[in-house]
């Protein structure tokens, strides 16, 4: 493990009006990793991959990508970094296709702005959108949702729509991919099958992964690397063997979920 | 006809470029070349009176394709199109009446120079969203309202301004039949514009902002940029609609271009299908053919020996008036996707036949 750091959040804080979400938390990301974060229900999980991803602001501490602060970077010029994520609730444009949600997800590798867009034939956008579609249609192959790549977003079922979010996500081509609890509300068969794109993507593809899960199943067979959350303080951060091992883990957390697993 | 543009079962597309297609089948590219032709004929056999309703479904089609883009597409609300409208109006007669700019010419220039004007309007309503948008849109169009009127170097003032014939290259197209290509040729270059547009990286952009922002920020989508660009795309096709109408007409007064106009344009957009590229025509098409097709009612029916009796003759009179308000709430109610959401379940039925349920 002496990859080098490609996200570093040092003494990270943030608080809502008296709540205090995160307090400083201090964390490194190496490159090619796939680390979980875990912790109890508003432990601050959320909170810390809204930080990285620009939707909130920490209070105090400072965020930086490949060794460059990104932490006054708004959050679509972080995505240009090549930070994606997916969200812990359902997020897709309802209203669009599949192909197109995931074609969003193109946006900042695309060249066409809206009046070669609107001359289509003339300024090059229909060779630029076919270029693009062959990579789309990989990504389409990876987490085989080829079947629906032309239904409305908005009309798949729970399990499709996560599966084409982590696509939306991954059409990016992110350095850095975060996953909101990616498997929550799923059956085992279709968590093991996320599960296996996960695991591509990260081995194959090389992208470093950041994702939070309850599974603890999961996350042990999974993960290089674990990081605990409690009431907004990292408790613990080690291979998942150190972490079951860890006492203080286990009276914090694992102790009173269902940790049989 | 009808089978011939839906797509058989059984035809896979094998390229990229086929899937992607405006025209899924030959059969839809026929049809589409077909009506073309077909339109380009017209002129030889409507009337006058045919052509100019023509004429003016063109016209409000293209000002409800622009509106259709900014709150259709991108989700934002606007109750000031009948001040881009305006500005564009007033801003090609301006232009060719002052500078003597050619009037084909003067036209897509009003359309840019009232884009200024729609991207100074949308910049702080990119903050804003909702009923506060709707607000601030409607502001802008009262302050704009007052500037037609007061403003007489550019619009006139009340006494309005008189606007010079269509020409081009010398050709003076004045007349139904002449003008009607004119509006054609406009109404064609913007509707394919905007159907390219929206299956393109900006219009899927305006489409993401519209129904999930955060979602489009994590795609890299600036809020902030897309959403005024909106608004500048938005204006310039009202413009465009408004210098038309001002060429067409003749002259624009500023008490023609009042917020009932602009609430007109939303009724097009509700009754066509929000977000729809060709309910924005059929919407225009259905307001403007509604109220003819009542005064026909009524003409007919005081023919008749019900025409003896005042309440109902003037109650239809009146139903005529009422009648846009009427047309919105029903289709609210029972046709909340509009004309061109039950155009495509026809066409969903037509691609199945025989074997539709
Ligand atoms: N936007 C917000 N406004 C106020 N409080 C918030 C907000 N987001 C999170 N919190 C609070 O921060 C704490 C951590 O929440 P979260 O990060 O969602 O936890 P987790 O994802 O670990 O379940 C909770 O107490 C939650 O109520
Ligand atoms: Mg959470």
């Amino acid at each position: 493990m002496s990859a080098k750091v490609l996200l570093e959040g040092r003494d990270i804080s943030l608080g809502f009006r008296g709540v205090k979400a995160l307090r400083h938390v201090s964390f490194e990301v190496r490159e090619g990793e796939l680390l979980s974060i875990i912790g109890p229900n508003g432990a601050g999980k959320t909170s810390l991959l809204n930080c990285i991803s620009g939707r909130y602001r920490p209070s105090e501490g400072e965020l930086f990508f490949d060794s460059r602060p990104i932490g006054s970077l708004p959050t679509a010029a972080r995505a240009r970094l090549g930070i994606a994520r997916t969200f812990q609730n359902l997020a897709l444009f309802a209203h669009m296709t599949v192909l197109d949600n995931i074609m969003v997800g193109r946006h900042h590798l695309l060249k066409t702005g809206f009046l070669r867009g609107g001359l289509y034939w003339l300024g090059g956008a229909q060779r630029e959108e076919i270029e693009h579609r062959r990579r789309v249609e990989e990504i389409i192959d990876l987490l085989e949702i080829e079947h629906i790549r032309h239904a409305v977003a908005g009309t798949l079922s729970y399990g499709l729509r996560k599966r084409v979010e982590l696509a939306r996500a991954l059409a990016i081509e992110p350095r850095l991919l975060l996953l909101d609890e990616p498997m929550a509300g799923m059956n085992l068969e279709e968590k093991e099958d996320i599960a296996r794109y996960i695991m591509e993507v990260n081995d194959e593809w090389g992208v470093t992964v950041v994702m939070i899960e309850h599974d603890m199943g999961v996350v042990m067979d999974l993960s290089d690397r674990v990081i605990v959350l409690n009431y907004g303080e990292k408790i613990a951060d080690g291979t998942p063997q150190e972490i079951a091992e860890s006492a203080e883990v286990r009276a914090a957390y694992l102790g009173s979920a269902d940790a049989a697993a | 006809m009808a089978l011939a543009t839906a797509r058989p079962c059984g035809d896979f597309r094998t390229s990229y470029a086929a899937d992607k297609t405006i025209f899924p089948t030959r059969g839809s590219l026929i049809a589409a070349l077909v009506g073309i032709l077909a339109l380009l004929a017209l002129p030889l056999v409507l009337d006058r009176y045919g052509l100019s309703l023509l004429i003016y479904i063109g016209i409000y089609g293209i000002g409800a394709l622009g509106l259709n883009l900014l709150t259709g597409c991108t989700g934002q609300i606007s109750l000031g199109h009948a001040a881009f409208f305006g500005f564009g109006a007033f801003g090609s007669t301006w232009l060719s009446n002052k500078f003597g700019v050619p009037v084909a010419l003067a036209i897509p220039l009003a359309g840019l120079m009232t884009t200024v004007v729609g991207i100074v309007v949308g910049l702080p309503a990119a903050r804003i969203k909702g009923l506060y948008l709707a607000i601030a849109t409607l502001a802008a169009q009262y302050i704009l309202e007052d500037f037609f009127a007061r403003a007489e170097w550019f619009s006139g003032g009340a006494a309005g301004a008189h606007a010079r014939p269509y020409e081009l290259f010398g050709f003076r197209l004045a007349g139904e039949s002449a003008y009607f290509y004119v509006v054609l040729a406009h109404l064609v270059v913007l509707y394919v514009f905007a159907t390219n547009l929206l299956r393109t990286r900006d219009g899927r952009a305006f489409v993401a902002v519209r129904d999930h922002y955060l979602s489009a920020e994590v795609m890299g989508i600036d809020l902030t940029r897309y959403k005024v660009l909106a608004f500048g795309i938005s204006t310039f096709y009202a413009a465009v609609a408004g210098a038309l109408m001002a060429h067409y007409v003749g002259f624009v007064s500023s008490e023609s271009i009042n917020i009932l106009l602009s609430i007109q344009f939303f009724a097009m957009i509700i009754i066509g299908g929000m977000g729809s590229v060709m309910g924005s025509l059929m919407g225009a098409a259905f307001m403007v053919l509604m109220p003819e097709g009542l005064e026909l009612a009524v003409h007919a029916l005081r023919s008749t020996s019900w025409g003896d009796i005042p309440q109902i003759v003037n109650g239809l009179a009146f139903a005529k008036e009422a009648a846009v308000g009427l047309a919105i709430v029903l289709f609210l109610i029972f046709e909340p996707q509009g004309l061109a959401h039950r155009w495509r379940l026809v066409k969903a039925y037509w691609k199945l036949y025989p074997f539709a349920h």
